[in-house]
């Protein structure tokens, strides 16, 4: 069963006073585990369609359905319940609370779902030694490094056992080295947690590492391509 | 300690120079209302006082319609029935009885017109300040008969002094001639000029004589244990006379009543006063309106993305007021500490302003300007300042529900 | 260039403007609008009182005032006529003589203390209030004999009515008692109650008879065709009448001297105008600073670009100051006007405080409040919000002309 069904999604944009169509019909289907990068240029349409996934903007026409859930049949608050129980965010930069710590960022999603304290401490602390960072968990975000911060991000994105992690374009503000270690730690989560990622990025460092390489151009996908 | 406000107070310090300009704004507007109205409050209180102690007293006892038409036949016929009932009541400090006329006062070179008051040298004593206010020659005693006590300016207008003799000349209570030869004992200084000029106090046996008054008076003069319990002993006097039927013909008139125009004074000052303070207030509240609002503009991303991992924008609207809440109860605090202490030290040395001491002696006033701290002062005005301070946060914070994450987040 | 530089930055961001606008806006309509309230009061006591009797300028024998009696009168009246008609002849100056004394009212049913005034009718009618003050019966002409005026409130406590008799009695010239009976023909009233009850008017020559003043008067009283708020005015005027009357037992003193209590009341109260000033620009203050430096953060990066390309710390200041003056000079400029147009929208008819009338008695202030703007006051409340707002910008101006352009880049 596909964990993302996205059929036919369709949407155009104002910006300014031109009118963008971001997509023009775009199908896509995911498997639970899968590890899919979006790839292409600058205004293709990645971020757009990983908004739409993500049930933060809606489509102007076509469906998606993610882990059973259709979102034409969901209203506002349902959607934001989705967000926050399934669909774990990692965005390219200022991801975090900037006043809470590295754990307290972690805690902050789980507090929000309504999980115990003590347990989510613990959890925080677990995710938080699985990304590497066990020495950071009182740091703020200004305290901590790019990379670092990413990797918050990453944790905080998982520690619920989200259906999925969509992330838009995280390494684009990292050095090479970073980028790499964090998608790397990416991969790691998804093998050892079974989380589906979803990520667009146009690095191709970065698309080397993914197992599905799903190719945008001018709000269409030109190519589908399942690696090994 | 909920989220919201873990996050709130961490975030009011993320800019600490402008946090700390927002709560001195607060601070400043708290202090100056607490200080100004102690100043205010402990004016008033002065004034009132003043003029208790000097010749109203809190509550009087008179014979109905005297208070309108001071005529020489409208008396209390029974003062002694009036003591019996005074001395049940409790909340009275002190009382006497008066008795007043008027009469031709001439000395050797002068005449005048005067108000002749018969007064119980004891029980005066504890009612009013009068024998604090003689600067010359000696106070009344009980068996002074025919001398009198006469304000400092009628002295000198009569160009008499002490163990003068002054021929009064009036209109008894049964319309016979009052006359009598009197010899002054003291001279007394009040400070009010229409005090000072027009009345003679003389023993009330001696008027009652000189009078004809039989044992009436016109007016007891009743203070109470302090302001606050005048309208109850009103009350009980009220339902004591009317057990007796004295209520038919007796009235208890309060300060206000006999001063009216003391308590429309004060009601316009003091309005006059409120007046200004909200305007100072809404000056600060637009001061610091704008620091809860751009705190909320340079943040749209940021709130863009907690909405995007699934916080409701409640939640964040929740965030924001406790953020302004924080800044203003610290605000206020500071203010009314600030002020406070202020208002305690000139509470005890009081304010000099120069120039002014004549002016404040025609109000009963003494030189020195004395703030009172009190519940109502110390938390009035800063009460006002938290509840617009409020309202004014409340506009930034309702723009949050509107936010879209996606917009949000495109912000810069 | 700076300035077109300065008036775009600050409509980059209007919703803060504006705010800030509000505040300096308010502020400085409050200084206006509550001075000019203030300021016609004063006014208005002044006039109120010259007009009630004292006048601008009066002459008396130099011990009338301690001790206004028959004994203390004037009697070199040609020397004042001359000298009257020289110093004052041109300006349009008007002037009257009275006999003025305190007496002893009474009929069948009451005797108080009064004041007689003995007018010339005509002259009188043209300096004081007391020729429109009749409202019933008629006022007073010179070739009346036995005839008098009484106010609205003495009626009432003498329980009298026009036509009926009124014995006055007072000490003659000779020290001996006079008495004689009037009827009254008018009743006035005044702005004051202790004005109706206490003056009564007779025609002069009535006066002078039953005193056996043998034409002396007590007093002339001068009215200049306009009132100078600060006396100098009519201190110049009173010297040069004081030199040509070359008697040195007649002293010519001008309002502020006859009623240094009002005069002491207006230093005051401007003293307490301008410190209210102070503090509205306090409360302002804040805002200006917190805002301007919230404008000038957000623009770090340009600021350290524009030092990047050759701007110097100085010219930074320059800018970051001008933006601040448009500010203040764009909401001076709209509080002054709206100061100006609600000053005129209550000025046709004034404040009515007719329903507080014994508190406005008590302080003495008109019971119709004419606001008044006066030119000092908008010229100070504009320069202390300019000049210390600008003083206070220059804290933000400092710490952006600081930021370095590697500086700003890294924030970011």
């Amino acid at each position: 069963m596909a964990i993302v069904e996205a059929k036919n999604i369709k949407k155009t944009y104002l910006q300014g006073k031109v009118k963008v169509e971001a997509l023009r019909g775009v199908n896509l289907m995911v498997d639970k585990a899968e590890f899919v990068a979006l790839a292409g240029p600058s205004g293709s349409g990645k971020t757009t369609l990983l908004n739409i996934i993500g049930g933060l903007d809606l489509p102007d026409s076509g469906n998606v359905i993610v882990g059973n859930n259709d979102f034409a049949k969901m209203n506002p608050s349902g959607l934001a319940s989705l967000r926050l129980h399934k669909i774990g965010f990692v965005f390219q930069a200022f991801n975090l609370i900037p006043v809470l710590s590295a754990i307290e960022n972690v805690e902050y999603v789980m507090l929000l779902q309504g999980v115990p304290k003590t347990e989510r401490y613990d959890r925080a602390k677990a995710i938080l030694d699985d990304v590497g960072l066990e020495k950071k968990y009182d740091r703020r975000p200004a305290e901590l490094s790019g990379g670092q911060q990413q990797r918050v991000a990453i944790a905080r994105a998982i520690v619920s056992g989200p259906a999925i992690v969509l992330a838009d374009e995280p390494t684009a503000n990292l050095d090479s080295k970073t980028g790499e270690g964090l998608v790397l730690m990416m991969e790691k989560m998804n093998k050892e947690k079974n989380v589906t990622f979803i990520f667009s990025t146009h690095d191709n460092m970065v698309m080397e590492y993914a197992r599905r390489l799903v190719t945008i151009k001018d709000g269409l996908i030109v190519n589908d391509e399942k690696k090994n | 300690m909920p989220i919201e406000l873990k996050m709130a107070w961490r975030n009011i310090w993320r800019n600490p120079r402008r946090t700390l300009l927002t709560i001195s704004a607060i601070a400043f507007a708290s202090m100056i209302l607490v200080f100004m109205l102690s100043f205010q409050l402990g004016c008033y209180e002065t004034m009132i006082n003043t003029s208790v102690k000097i010749s109203t007293g809190h509550l009087q006892v008179q014979a109905k319609g005297y208070l309108n038409d001071k005529k020489m036949r409208l008396v209390i016929k029974d003062p002694g029935q009036v003591a019996r009932v005074l001395d049940t009541i409790q909340g009275i400090d002190a009382y006497t009885f008066r008795a007043s006329g008027f009469a031709l006062v001439s000395s050797d070179k002068r005449t005048y017109g005067v108000v002749v008051t018969g007064i119980d040298p004891i029980r005066e004593a504890s009612v009013s300040t009068i024998k604090s206010l003689v600067r010359k020659g000696t106070y009344l005693t009980e068996d002074d008969e025919t001398t009198a006590l006469i304000g400092e300016h009628l002295s000198n207008n009569l160009k008499v002094d002490v163990n003068d003799e002054l021929i009064i000349l009036g209109q008894g209570r049964d319309g016979s001639i009052a006359a009598a030869v009197l010899t002054i004992k003291g001279i007394f200084n009040s400070g009010i000029d229409e005090f000072d000029r027009n009345v003679i106090m003389m023993g009330l046996k001696g008027f009652q004589e000189i009078f004809s008054m039989g044992r009436t008076v016109h007016q007891t003069i009743i203070t109470a244990d302090s302001l606050g319990d005048v309208s109850m002993v009103q009350q009980e006097i009220q339902n004591n006379f009317s057990k007796t039927k004295e209520d038919e013909y007796l009235a208890i008139p309060d300060w206000m009543e006999i001063m009216p125009g003391l308590l429309q004074g004060i009601q316009i000052d003091l309005v006059s006063g409120i007046i200004m303070y909200i305007i100072l207030i809404i000056v600060v509240a637009f001061s610091i309106f704008n620091t809860f609002l751009m705190a909320m503009f340079e943040r749209t991303r940021e709130f863009g993305i907690m909405i995007a991992i699934g916080t409701t924008p409640s939640r964040i609207t929740k965030i924001v007021m406790f953020e302004s809440g924080c800044m203003t109860i610290v605000g206020i605090i500071l203010g009314i500490v600030i002020g406070s202490l202020a208002t305690l030290y000139f509470q005890s040395k009081g304010i000099y302003i120069a120039g002014t001491e004549d002016i404040l002696k025609q109000y009963g006033l003494p030189d020195r300007l004395y703030p009172r701290l009190s519940m109502i002062s110390a938390s009035a005005g800063p009460l006002v300042v938290l509840v617009i301070t409020f309202v004014s946060s409340v506009f930034p914070a309702l723009k949050i529900r509107k936010l879209k994450p996606v917009e949000a987040m495109n912000n810069i | 260039m700076y300035a077109i530089l300065a008036w775009r930055n600050i409509w980059r961001n209007p919703r803060r403007t504006i705010v800030i606008l509000l505040a300096v806006i308010i502020g400085v309509w409050s200084m206006i609008f509550l001075g000019s309230l203030m300021r016609g009061m004063e006014t208005q006591m002044v006039r109120n009182s010259i007009s009630t009797l004292t006048g601008s300028i009066q002459i008396h024998h130099r011990d009338y005032r301690n001790d206004p009696v028959v004994e203390n009168s004037m009697d070199d009246i040609d020397n004042l006529d001359k000298a009257l008609s020289t110093s004052l002849g041109q300006g349009g100056a008007l002037w009257a003589k009275r006999i003025r004394v305190n007496a002893v009212a009474s009929n069948a049913r009451h005797s108080g203390g009064v004041i007689l005034v003995g007018i010339e009718p005509e002259k009188e009618a043209k300096i004081s209030f007391i020729g429109k003050a009749v409202t019933s019966g008629r006022y007073l002409k010179s070739e009346d004999k036995n005839k008098i005026i009484v106010g609205r409130a003495f009626l009432k406590k003498f329980n009298t009515k026009i036509g009926n008799k009124l014995i006055l009695m007072s000490q003659d010239t000779k020290k001996e008692i006079a008495s004689k009976a009037f009827r009254i023909v008018g009743i006035f009233s005044a702005e004051s109650e202790s004005v109706e009850k206490q003056f009564i008017f007779v025609p002069i020559s009535q006066a002078d008879g039953m005193l056996k003043m043998g034409d002396k008067i007590s007093e002339v009283s001068i009215i200049l065709p306009r009132l100078d708020i600060t006396g100098k005015e009519e201190t110049r005027i009173a010297r040069k009448l004081k030199a040509a009357i070359s008697n040195d037992t007649y002293h010519v003193e001008t309002w502020q001297q006859l009623l240094p209590m009002i005069n002491a009341y207006l230093e005051m109260s401007g003293f307490f105008l301008y410190i209210w000033y102070f503090v509205v620009f306090v409360a302002m203050g804040f805002g200006i600073v917190n805002t301007t430096l919230m404008a000038i953060f957000e623009r770090m990066r340009e600021f350290g670009l524009m030092k990047a390309l050759g701007m110097k710390p100085f010219q930074v200041i320059k800018g970051v100051v001008t933006e601040t003056f448009f500010l203040l000079v764009i909401g001076i400029t709209v509080g002054n006007i709206l100061g100006f147009l609600s000053v005129a929208a209550i000025a046709r008819n004034g404040i009515d405080l007719s329903a507080l009338a014994a508190g406005v008695e008590m302080w003495g202030i008109p019971r119709k409040l004419y606001p008044e703007i006066w030119a000092q006051d908008v010229a100070v409340a504009g320069l202390v919000v300019l000049v210390l707002g600008l003083l206070v910008s220059l804290y933000p101006a400092f710490k952006a002309a600081r930021f370095t352009p590697t500086q700003a880049m890294r924030k970011y």
